[in-house]
C-alpha cells in the first residue's frame, strides 16, 4: 500500500525531508517508523514521540490503511 | 468563535484581554510566556515555533471547552505564536474570565499546563554560543530513550 509520511521538527531536520510517499507492508504506524527509519538513520523515536493518522492523534500500535496520511511528532514543547 | 488561534505576528495583549470582558464575571487571570534570555544554563538569543496548526487549534479548542466545564468559569480563551521570536517577545497568551477569582486562577493554570503537554508544538532555541536545538528532543536522546515507545 502507498501511504504519506510527515516529518515535524526535529524529525523532519533528522529525516532531511518533510514529507514523503512511501509504498509499505508496515501493519501499525511504529512498524512504520522502523522503516522510516531504517532509510533516515538520524531519525530516532524519543520518548513521548506521538503519531496522528489522517489528522488525528492515534496510538502507536494503530492500524493503517493505503491513503492514509500518517504525521510523526517529536515530543511536543509549547508555551 | 474560535477562541483558540495561533498567531503568525505579534498578540495585541489589549484586544486580546478586551475580547474576554463580560458583565457576569468579576474575576479575570491572564498568563504570558515570554521569550527568557537563557535555558539551561545556556545564553538564548531567539526563539523559533513550528506549529501543526490544523490539529493544534482542534486540541486547543478541546483544552479551553475542558477548563470551562471542569471549574465552571464563564469565559477562556488563549494565542499561541509561531515562527521567530525575540527575547522578551510574548510567546503565549491565557485569559480566563469568571465570577469569582478562585476558579479562574485554577482553570488558567490547567490551560497552559495542558497547552503545554498535548499542542503539536515545536520550539527550537537558538544560542549565543551559535548552536541551536529543539527543546525537549535532546533531553530524552541524553537520557537514553532513544529508541522507547
Amino acid at each position: 500500500m502507498h501511504l504519506q509520511v510527515s516529518y515535524f521538527a526535529a524529525f523532519r531536520e533528522a529525516a532531511g525531508v518533510s514529507s514523503e510517499r512511501v509504498e509499505t507492508d508496515a501493519t501499525t504506524a511504529e512498524a512504520l517508523f522502523g522503516e522510516c527509519a531504517g532509510r533516515h538513520p538520524k531519525l530516532q523515536r524519543y520518548t513521548a514521540s506521538l503519531v496522528a493518522i489522517n489528522d488525528e492523534m492515534s496510538g502507536w500500535d494503530a492500524p493503517l490503511a493505503d491513503g492514509d496520511q500518517v504525521l510523526f511528532f517529536p515530543p511536543v514543547a509549547g508555551g | 468563535m474560535n477562541a483558540f488561534a495561533i498567531a503568525a505576528g505579534p498578540i495585541d495583549r489589549a484586544a486580546f484581554r478586551d475580547s474576554l470582558v463580560d458583565r457576569g464575571c468579576g474575576g479575570y487571570v491572564q498568563f504570558e510566556g515570554w521569550v527568557r534570555d537563557y535555558n539551561e544554563g545556556r545564553e538564548v538569543l531567539r526563539l523559533e515555533y513550528e506549529v501543526y496548526e490544523p490539529l493544534a487549534v482542534r486540541e486547543g479548542e478541546r483544552i479551553l471547552l475542558e477548563a470551562v466545564e471542569r471549574f465552571g468559569v464563564l469565559r477562556a480563551a488563549a494565542l499561541h505564536r509561531s515562527g521567530l521570536l525575540e527575547l522578551t517577545d510574548l510567546a503565549v497568551i491565557v485569559g480566563v474570565a469568571s465570577p469569582h477569582r478562585g476558579e479562574a486562577f485554577e482553570a488558567c493554570r490547567y490551560i497552559i499546563d495542558e497547552i503545554k503537554s498535548r499542542l503539536p508544538i515545536w520550539k527550537k532555541e537558538h544560542y549565543a554560543d551559535g548552536g541551536a536545538r529543539w527543546v525537549r528532543c535532546d533531553h530524552c536522546a541524553a537520557a537514553g530513550h532513544g529508541h522507547s515507545p
